[in-house]
């Protein structure tokens, strides 16, 4: 059997690779990078880069870099709540997480946005958990009833309580990083546990050009010694915070994510650190940030390229689109990025049910880009031979008039050849318009519905369960926080 | 340089971005004892009426707009303090406080209509982002200004706009002030709404609509 050819998308030369991050080691030699934590200044320090006590700036040498880079690991496996389904993140392996931390809901009766509460992110939880193409839960919306100095905790101990699946989740403040892990430990019964099969990625975000900010460099220092995997997310904007070229962008997008590798391996060697980002096309008109421009999607598909080029595991905010409901341009800006993320073999894509800018959320998209995801699995399982020869076994006794459709050779294929419509809508025209003319979106409402009515909550032990609801009830009292939104759930 | 040969150079480096020419040209004047009001209104001011145009019709984006204002800025450095010793102001737009309001850090939009209203010859006090409602109110007392610009991205933020003008109310300072509202959630409606004064989609927008309510074409 000829073996199956995974498809790949390569934007980039390897010339082009090592010159873009050559530069960018030159960048955090020569320029360095702005840390305002005292503990990675002092981690930094300790390794010999120097810190100019004037501006704050840390220069990094090259050697320091890729002595990093050679103690970070290239795979990282994450493991469900049961810790016995594991998910590769390394290679071309590709999963989806609905993009995160939205501010609001489309709602689909009014066709508005409208702030998050604890229920909308309830029925978020429950939603993805029964979707069965994003693999990863993430902590996707920030609910309004939540207050604000426990709400980072308070998504992830509500995923928890509600969905079996990987998160892909992050601290709002320096004093959540605690509480969550002792969330995450709580769930696989103790720390080290949680570090040999690790529940959770934690984000982290450079503030572009080439700052670690302290609540991001205490994110990564903390994730490091408990062996929580961080997700570098440099996100220069073209022209605004980065250079314009997608290159230029490039190099900076390296630098920073490099100098965070750095922090993390300083602070716990052998940390495990996932190359990702979130940068964009600024829009020279609107003073936005479109993630559904198509240069951003180079920019990204490119730094997965050079992360791999690193080996290491890699992410991107890509799968998702700005439009402001769930219109043609949701679909194929989300459709666009979902099949030129797996192409370029991301890891972890960041994005499903996302618009405006990252900053909304709908359900009725979540639905619809799961099935976007399958097809984009089916794509990535490429053209296989299934039987040698390829077609002539299945010609013999051939006659003119003969059918494939009850042929023994279509039953025995056609289901692992072809995957199912989903909410498509493959209808004749006539049946279409019987059916009342429903659209995609229409669809999606009735099957989000039908899905929360079917969920069931992953088994938790009784005695985690209380864990969790000690350590989050904890939290909340030595935050100053009296009342927190129902948790009966 | 005579007047003639001098007011197309600023207005090309005005339209060019070119912040050094126009810094010199300026400085050239001042030392030339040219009129200097007339310097900044046959000068400079067509330049960046003429950017202004540029942006409406879509040739013009935002790099160019911004460093447009950036090359007016720099004139106006030199010119300014000059006008000040001959008692001449040419802020003829007056005073502006503008800020991000409460709650919201997100500064793009807002530094954008700064700029631009610098530009336009407005006298503008930038408090920031995230800015508390009564510091509006303070800083426009404090410097005498006309016009308060308020900035929200957010939804959410958005409903510290309508808390402002209650406030203003409350304070009995509402008819001294022009309120203009802005950022990617309000619309025309939503100024009217909440009864501020005026409403505009982007920068150039917001330096039309200021200039109307100072009076100036």
């Amino acid at each position: 059997m000829i073996e199956t050819r995974k498809p790949k998308l390569e934007l980039l030369s390897t010339e082009f690779i090592e010159r873009i991050i050559d530069e960018g080691l030159t960048l955090l030699e020569r320029h360095g990078v702005l840390v305002e934590n005292a503990e990675a200044v002092s981690l930094f320090a300790g390794a010999g880069a120097v810190v100019d006590g004037a501006s704050g700036l840390v220069r990094i040498g090259r050697k320091l870099v890729l002595d990093s880079l050679a103690t970070t690991p290239s795979v990282i496996t994450l493991y469900d709540r049961t810790g016995s389904r594991a998910y590769t993140v390394g290679g071309d392996e590709v999963h989806f997480d609905p993009g995160s931390a939205a501010v609001t809901l489309l709602d689909h009766a009014t066709q508005e946005e409208r702030k998050a509460s604890t229920a909308d992110l309830v029925a978020f939880i429950k939603l993805v958990e029964t979707l069965e193409h994003l693999h990863f839960q993430s902590t996707g919306l920030i609910a309004y009833d939540v207050p604000a100095p426990v709400a980072d905790c308070f998504r992830l101990y509500a995923g928890l309580c509600l969905s079996g699946k990987p998160f892909v989740t992050g601290t709002f403040r320096v004093e959540g990083f605690r509480p969550m892990k002792d969330l995450l430990a709580a769930v696989r019964g103790g720390e080290s546990e949680l570090r040999s099969k690790p529940l959770a990625i934690f984000d982290a975000c450079p503030s572009p050009p080439l700052k670690w900010s302290h609540l991001t460099s205490q994110s990564l220092i903390d994730a490091a010694r408990a062996g929580i995997p961080s997700e570098l997310i440099s996100m220069g904007m073209t022209g605004a915070t980065s250079l314009t070229t997608i290159a230029g962008t490039l190099v900076q997008h390296v630098a920073e994510n490099l100098s965070g590798l750095v922090i993390c391996q300083l602070a716990g060697p052998g940390a495990p650190v996932i190359f990702g980002g979130s940068p964009s096309s600024f829009d020279m008109r609107k003073g936005t940030t479109p993630m559904g421009a198509i240069e951003t999607m180079m920019i990204d598909a490119a730094y997965a390229q050079i992360g791999k080029h690193l080996k290491l595991p890699t992410h991107a905010y890509m799968a998702l689109s700005d439009a402001k409901v769930n219109d043609p341009q949701a679909g194929f800006e989300t459709a666009l990025g979902a099949v030129l993320a797996a192409l370029a073999g991301v890891n972890v894509v960041s994005g499903p049910g996302m618009l405006d800018f990252e900053s909304s959320q709908s359900l009725e998209k979540l639905v619809i880009d799961d099935g976007i995801c399958a097809m984009v699995y089916r794509l990535l399982d490429g053209i296989a031979q299934r039987d040698d020869p390829v077609a002539l076994g299945a010609f013999e006794g051939f006659t003119p008039g003969m059918s494939f459709l009850t042929h023994p050779h279509t039953r025995r294929w056609y289901r692992t050849e072809h995957i199912p419509a989903g909410l498509v809508d493959r209808d004749p025209y006539e049946a279409w318009v019987a059916a009342g003319r429903t659209s995609i979106v229409d669809k999606a409402h009735l099957d989000v519905a039908r899905r929360l009515a079917a969920y069931a909550t992953p088994p938790l032990a009784a005695e985690v369960r209380k864990d969790l609801d000690r350590i989050m009830a904890a939290y909340a009292r030595s935050s100053g926080v009296d009342v927190l939104p129902s948790t009966e759930f | 340089m005579t007047k003639n040969e001098i007011y197309p150079k600023m207005n090309e480096a005005i339209v060019a971005g070119d912040r050094g020419a126009a810094r010199a040209l300026a400085e050239d004047a001042v030392r030339s004892g040219l009129d200097l009001l007339e310097v900044v209104e046959q000068g400079y001011v067509p330049g960046i009426q003429k950017v202004g145009e540029l942006w409406e019709r879509g040739e013009y984006f935002l790099p160019e707009l911004i460093s447009s204002a950036e090359a007016m800025k720099a004139a106006m450095a030199v010119l300014d303090p000059a006008l000040n010793r001959q008692n001449l102001g040419a802020r003829i737009g007056g005073k502006v406080v503008i800020g991000t309001i409460e709650g919201d850090i997100h500064d793009i939009g807002k530094n954008l209509v700064a700029s631009m209203l610098q530009a336009g010859g407005f006298e503008v006090f930038d408090l920031g982002a995230d800015v508390k409602l009564e510091r509006f109110i303070d800083k426009a007392e404090e410097v005498g200004a006309g016009m308060i610009c308020l900035s929200a991205l957010l939804t959410t933020t958005m409903m510290n706009q309508r808390r402002f003008i209650a406030l203003l109310r409350d304070r009995g300072l509402r008819d001294k002030y022009k309120v203009l509202v802005g950022g990617a959630p309000a619309n025309r409606k939503w100024a009217e709404e909440i009864g501020a004064d005026g409403y505009a989609e982007n920068a150039v927008a917001a330096v039309k609509l200021a200039k109307s309510f100072a009076g100036r074409p």
